[in-house]
């Protein structure tokens, strides 16, 4: 049994109240963003009305104020992910700049021509386009590990094709279409046995599943923290120290330096080499606060709590009969991200009818185009479970499914 | 029931379980695609024009309930219209669905697509239902382009 307390969970998040022409709201699009809780949105007024000042250049109260709150975050964010060093912590403006980070800064350096970039075939948008145009640019080789029928990455495969050739590995921790939770650890010791780096894309697993990049021996991992209850506008970025020193700067200008003249430059130290211009100190401060919320409730618990809502759902959800669900049928492999089809019906006429339930899914190609083609279908629905979802609220999507299957479902001619 | 009314009346469910004029023709004087990349809509529009009239129009689509039943009414509509009519239609229409401002009238005998006017209250899905019509404007303008060559 789940040991968080949704109850008072829910009663910390005031979005939760809102009420969507007389109904409550019923919010299970987690995977697209978390909401936030009272202690992070007060975070965010506190700084602005109490400290705010541009960090690591004031001398006045206020700056230092600011600066020793940013800062302190680095050090939340390093205990939470298990890395040595606070030095490893970059904030960047999400998952999306912290992939770009490196495929250009360490990518520019790293990729010849021939060189093979390996990545899985459930990759989002953001973990592929990056390196299709490094892999263009340098005339290297993207490949693909394939996933099996029930949507679990081809292990088999992986062995074959991560090889000498095999310069990064860059996978996504748990798919953001199909639930899976993937064998990192393993695609490490993988890329590692041919002297390749390791990539993890931490958007749908670091909010959900406890990451020790300590345990995984990743070289790289980044996540977003408005999907972990912190506010948009924040990524991480994790590297190894000896990476990240030989790395240059992926954007330059004010902050990065150390010393400066009319023709040249040379670099701040880490991490600060990495944060180029003003950070976006609000944000990362009230992030510090996401992720004590999260500690406090236990990462483990967070974990057990999914995966008993999602068992709920995949049992639910199947009894509708007309339905097909993707991805691994065992929770205890997944995520809280359950994607779906009902009948024939296209994606956002579900969509919208959930939506007049006052019920927010998400609807479409989920920025996995490439993935949709694989499983053959033109999009899904998904619903995305969090800390304050409850059965009540599975129960409530499963009468909307019911009734778009009776509107819309069972369409003759096609 | 909380059914969005508007959105999902009978008109154009009826559209959206029985397409008319569903389907391919072999040769055609223009063939257009019309995709919508944000849902990943597609239409492919079939139209025979002879002397400035569509003699026929047939489609075939893989898109949401808005977007079969909007282009099943437009296909019904226009059928046997001379291209300067069509081309009417499909702007009156569209300044049907995109006016904010005010109430665009339709005419008795395009009655048929009050049914769509409720889209408007859902603005995301305003693209769904002129899909095919903008599909119908390339392909209308490329039967001119190419009787005038």
């Amino acid at each position: 049994m789940s040991k968080l307390n949704v109850e008072q969970i829910r009663k910390d998040f005031p979005i939760l109240q809102r009420q969507i022409e007389g109904k409550q709201l019923v919010y299970l699009d987690n995977a697209a963003t978390s909401q936030k809780p009272r202690a992070v949105i007060d975070s965010l007024t506190g700084y602005y009305e109490g400290y705010n000042a541009n960090i690591h250049r004031g001398i006045h109260t206020l700056a230092e104020e600011a600066t020793d709150a940013y800062e302190a975050v680095r050090e939340t964010v390093r205990e939470f992910i298990d890395a040595d060093h606070t030095h490893e912590i970059i904030f960047t403006r999400g998952t999306t700049e912290a992939i770009n980070l490196v495929a250009y800064s360490w990518g520019n350096a790293n990729i010849l021509p021939g060189d093979e970039i390996v990545l899985t075939a459930m990759e989002h948008h953001s973990n592929l386009i990056p390196w299709q145009r490094l892999a263009t640019e340098r005339n290297a080789k993207l490949v693909f590990i394939p996933i099996t029928e029930d949507g679990q990455l081809d292990m088999k495969e992986a062995q074959k094709l991560i090889s000498d050739k095999t310069k990064i590995v860059a996978a996504t921790q748990m798919s953001n279409v199909l639930g899976t939770i993937n064998p990192i650890k393993e695609l490490a010791k993988l890329a590692h046995e041919k002297g390749a780096v390791i990539l993890v894309d931490g958007a749908q697993g670091v909010p959900h599943v406890k990451t020790s990049v300590r345990d995984l021996d990743v070289d790289f991992l980044v996540f977003s923290m408005h999907k972990m209850l912190g506010p948009t506008g924040v990524g991480v970025l994790y590297g190894k120290t000896e990476l990240l020193e030989a790395m240059q700067p992926f954007q330059s200008g004010g902050h990065m330096i150390s010393s400066v003249w009319r023709d040249k430059a040379t670099w701040s130290e880490l991490p600060w080499k990495f944060e180029a211009g003003t950070s976006n100190i609000a944000d990362v401060i009230a992030s510090g606060k996401a992720i004590e919320y999260l500690t406090a409730l236990g990462m483990d618990n967070v974990r057990a709590h999914e995966i008993e809502i999602t068992e709920y759902a995949l049992n639910k959800l199947n009894e509708l009969g007309d339905i097909s669900i993707f991805g691994p049928k065992d929770a205890t492999l997944r995520g809280g991200v359950v994607s779906f089809n009902v009948d024939a019906i296209h994606a956002h006429d579900i969509g919208q009818i959930c939506a007049d339930a006052a019920i927010a899914i998400r609807a479409g190609h989920h920025c996995c185009q490439p993935l949709m083609r694989d499983l053959n279908v033109m999009g899904t629905a998904r619903a995305s479970f969090y800390i304050y979802n409850t059965k009540e609220e599975v129960d409530l999507l499963f009468e909307a499914l019911k009734e778009a299957d009776k509107v819309l479902g069972h369409v003759a001619c096609r | 029931m909380s059914l969005a009314d508007d959105l999902y009346r009978e008109t154009i469910l009826d559209h959206y379980h029985n397409p008319r004029n569903h389907g391919v023709i072999e040769h055609p004087t223009a063939q257009v695609e019309g995709v919508n990349p944000l849902c990943g809509d597609e239409l492919t529009l079939y139209l025979t024009v002879k002397d400035g009239k569509i003699e026929d129009v047939k489609l075939t689509a893989k898109g949401c309930s808005i977007n079969t039943a909007s282009g099943s009414m437009m296909s019904e509509l226009l059928l046997g219209k001379s291209v300067e009519e069509a081309n009417q239609i499909v702007d009156l229409f569209k300044r049907m669905m995109l006016d904010k401002k005010e109430e665009v009238e339709l005419p008795d005998e395009l009655e048929d697509l009050e049914a769509l006017r409720g889209v408007k209250k859902y603005p995301v899905r305003i693209k769904c239902a002129l899909l095919p019509w903008n599909t119908m404007l390339e392909g209308l303008d490329n039967t001119l382009n190419s009787s005038s060559k």
